[in-house]
């Protein structure tokens, strides 16, 4: 069974289209990031949330209308929301404000929800809270980014010694691609950046290359097998012979993501949606753009003298060399 | 042959073994079978996100150990002064990290400078100016005390929480200046209880009052100032009631005896028939105390709890290691107060930077919700690689299973623990995996279509896309390295399940498959087609 039997793309030729598309994506994203922001979740804004059970149902109406009357300040900064299978009652309550850190007075403004709640005839059982001090969340900011750069920072150089500097960038330029992508949906749909998000954020980086890399070694190997023809056929070619094995394990792995967005509970859903957009974009820029950066990087000039096999050696040589896959003999198209 | 006969067998075996560390203990606690105790110590262990419990970080002042040191050395500096006969006008610590002396006769300048290098070892002294020193503590000293009161803080918090009973707690250091505290206690549900007991600093002191009780802390002043090498402590009057109103206690800074000196403490009572906490003191603390304690027979001692008076009772003989607190307390603060005092003193004053509660609920939920994902994930995966690959399906399933069980067993093998983001990342490992499997699969049409004989196009298949897979799985681990770098708790399991999930990965996709692959082929002498 093949979905995608001897196509012949010029995805090279779509480069500038692809390139306007991601832009126009991004900058609305920018656009959105610089004039709503990214919500934070408690993690990084700091602030107290609480999940409190009812014994009856209790409209998310309800509970503001008794933080309106009861909680010091006011509702209004508060978010309310059903939390986890409607049938447990459930509901999540986020305030902004969080006790002292000095002292062990933290959690003091978990304590008066409750006591808005109880106020209003609403009894309530607490779940679950989660209580943050403000100095917690700078710290994780800067530590997420730091882990961000790093991390593309060590794929950068290792492609460029396993493959060739151009090859690293265009991975790298790939994956920033799909970071800002994915953030720029994040701000679209309003989710909020936590924990979870970072680290699905994080993950995404590792696996987007993974597509990129796939596509680079059918790259080097046709550099080898094909050395008159001009880069950019090369890089077509290898698109090509690539792209089925390309969108089916995409398609497993959104699969799975999916499993997780549907079924894989509140906590998870914006790590999944995370998962599922970056899975999405990762495929898309290793095919549209990955490969566009190192055309444009290297020019599309003939391939021998850019070939990363010693120029002496003869196409169908046996000769062994170290990291790198044996000569192929013949070409698989 | 006798080469795919070991391969068979290194398959089968490693299958067993991990299925027997990772699978085994899982089904038998599902369904209540008992099981040898080596093996149930090694199952996998839930997070607190799934298991419920209390998870708190902490940070330790370690300003304030600095800041004990700069107080002892400058108030021996004073008495070794007084002692030498060498008057100064003023000595103070500005911070925690410099003591400044001001009025340093010039005709004793070398005195001073004499008393200053033998008393001040743990300062740099500044080349004095018109009879000014400032004295800066070394940095190395700096370092040493702040590691010392972390490391202090975290045993003292160990010894609480094993106090209070709490099965398999964990309290590790993090944070990017390594003075943050995590401490998580599973299946605790009295937070405030739990918070009180780690975060109370249980320092003790006694301390000879030479004034007070005042009113107010301005009654106790000489000349609008704290009088030298003595302190005010509001505390409660002797006696009186939680509700009375606070008064004031001059008294000399540096303590008779402190926490240090304390062996023991235990809940009892007053002659009122009250709860309090007697203690026992070292033999050393007893000396000192006896000394004290028999110069200053008729005045009173403070007894003071974390920078508040409890009780100054009038000393009426001598004591040496026996002594008592009381005040106003209830029966469940002196189990608490003599819990904290034997634990020993906290170095430094500790904050709250957060706090998350788990109700075991909420963590089931969660369980629940992840197991169901994963199931779901998995089936969809077998069912498109069976209708995709036909029976080379049933080997990428067989593959993938293979790497399940692998994943699992590594994980209670290496005491890695389960967390909700780590059934994320088992469930993305499903999805991801098998992209090995399809890499490989796609290489082998490849080279059929190209008029290869079945068995060379399942080796090119394997030769060809080695390499391929370990850049791939290269370049995840190093995001991995970095996401586990960058996490606690939940996430680091989550990165943990990830790294392990891509090892075993690599070897179930090429080892296993391969070998897999080569059975099906052993029995057939002509191998005209593939099902793929």
């Amino acid at each position: 069974m093949h979905i995608f039997k001897h196509t012949n793309i010029d995805f090279l030729r779509w480069r500038w289209h692809a390139i306007a598309l991601s832009w126009v994506v991004i900058l609305a994203g920018v656009f959105v990031i610089a004039t709503k922001g990214l919500p934070k979740a408690v993690e990084f804004a700091g602030g107290t949330v609480v999940i409190e059970q009812f014994d009856h149902e209790v409209t998310e109406d309800q509970v503001r209308q008794a933080l309106d009357r009861n909680y010091p300040g006011g509702g209004h900064d508060a978010v309310v929301q059903a939390f986890g299978d409607p049938s447990t009652h459930q509901v999540m309550i986020r305030v902004p404000a969080v006790g002292s850190e000095s002292g062990a007075s933290l959690g003091v403004e978990a304590q008066k929800v409750e006591d808005a709640l109880s106020k209003a005839g609403l009894a309530a059982k607490r779940q679950g809270a989660e209580i943050v001090g403000p100095s917690v969340g700078r710290e994780l900011t800067s530590k997420g980014i730091w882990a961000t750069v790093l991390s593309l920072i060590g794929i950068l150089f290792y492609l460029a010694f396993r493959f060739q500097f151009s090859f690293g960038v265009g991975a790298v330029v790939a994956t920033i691609h799909d970071l800002l992508i994915t953030l720029a949906f994040l701000a679209f749909f309003r989710y909020d950046m936590s924990l979870n998000v970072i680290a699905a954020i994080l993950t995404m980086t590792g696996f987007s290359t993974n597509d990129t890399i796939v596509i680079f070694d059918r790259i080097r190997e046709n550099l080898r097998s094909m050395r008159r023809d001009s880069m950019n056929h090369i890089i077509n070619v290898s698109v090509n012979q690539t792209l089925g094995r390309t969108i089916i394990t995409s398609g497993t792995a959104l699969l799975t993501a999916l499993a997780l967005f549907f079924f894989g509970g509140e906590v998870l859903h914006g790590f999944a949606f995370t998962m599922v957009v970056g899975i999405i974009t990762g495929t898309y820029s290793s095919v549209f753009i990955a490969a566009a950066i190192v055309s444009l990087w290297r020019g599309s000039a003939p391939t021998r003298a850019a070939a990363h096999a010693p120029a002496v050696a003869a196409p169908t040589s046996q000769q062994p060399q170290r990291k790198q896959k044996p000569q192929r003999k013949a070409r698989a198209s | 042959m006798s080469n795919l006969r070991w391969k068979v067998v290194t398959v089968v075996a490693v299958f067993v073994i991990f299925a027997a560390v990772g699978v085994y203990p899982i089904v038998a606690q599902r369904y209540h079978i008992t099981q040898p105790t080596w093996l149930m110590d090694k199952a996998l262990k839930l997070g607190l996100d799934l298991k419920g419990g209390v998870h708190l970080v902490l940070r330790v002042q370690t300003e304030d150990a600095l800041r004990l040191v700069a107080d002892q050395e400058s108030e021996r500096l004073r008495e070794e002064l007084k002692a030498k006969n060498v008057p100064v006008a003023k000595i103070e610590t500005p911070d925690a990290t410099h003591i400044r002396v001001e009025g340093v006769p010039p005709a004793q300048d070398a005195a001073f400078r004499q008393v200053a290098n033998d008393v001040t070892t743990n300062f740099e002294r500044s080349a004095g100016t018109n009879g000014v020193y400032t004295f800066t503590m070394r940095p190395n000293v700096q370092v040493n005390l702040r590691d010392e009161a972390v490391v202090q803080a975290r045993q003292t918090i160990e010894r609480r929480v094993n106090e209070l009973g709490v099965t398999e707690p964990s309290i590790a250091q993090q944070g990017t200046n390594g003075d943050e505290i995590l401490v998580q206690l599973p299946g605790v549900t009295d937070v405030e209880r739990a918070k009180e007991i780690i975060r109370s600093t249980g320092l003790l002191e006694l301390k000879i009052v030479e004034q007070g009780p005042a009113p107010t802390r301005e009654a106790l002043l000489v000349n609008n100032q704290v009088p030298e090498g003595m302190d005010i402590v509001p505390g409660a009057a002797s006696g009186a009631t939680a509700d009375a109103a606070t008064v004031f206690y001059l008294v000399k800074k540096v303590a008779a005896v402190s926490g240090t000196d304390l062996r023991n403490a235990r809940v009892s009572v007053d002659e009122n028939n009250r709860p309090a906490v007697s203690f026992t003191l070292s033999n050393e603390g007893g000396r000192k105390f006896g000394k004290v304690s028999g110069e200053n027979i008729g005045r009173q001692l403070a007894i003071i709890l974390d920078g508040r008076v409890q009780s100054a009772p009038t000393l009426e003989s001598r004591i040496t290691t026996e002594g008592r607190i009381t005040g106003s307390f209830t029966q469940e603060e002196v189990q608490n107060l003599s819990l904290i005092l034997r634990s020993g003193a906290l170095p430094a004053t500790l904050t709250y930077l957060q706090e998350r509660t788990i109700g075991p609920s909420l963590g089931a939920d969660s369980i629940r919700s992840g197991v169901l994902a994963s199931i779901v994930g998995l089936l969809v995966i077998v069912v498109f690689m069976l209708i995709y690959y036909r029976l080379s399906g049933v080997n990428a399933v067989v593959a993938l299973i293979f790497n399940l069980v692998i994943l699992l067993g590594l994980m209670a093998y290496v005491g890695a623990v389960m967390t909700l983001p780590g059934i994320a990342g088992f469930v993305l490992t499903m999805g991801i995996g098998v992209d090995s499997n399809v890499l490989i699969f796609e290489r082998i049409k490849e080279e059929l279509e190209a008029q290869r004989g079945v068995r060379a196009s399942i080796n090119a298949g394997f030769g060809r896309v080695f390499w391929t897979l370990f850049d791939t799985h290269i370049a995840a681990l190093i995001s991995c390295a970095f996401l586990f770098q960058f996490g606690t708790g939940p996430i680091r399991g989550f990165a943990v399940t990830l790294c392990i999930g891509l090892i075993s990965n690599l070897f179930t996709s090429i080892f296993v498959s391969k070998t897999l692959f080569e059975v099906a082929l052993s029995n057939r002498q002509q191998v005209a087609t593939l099902s793929i």
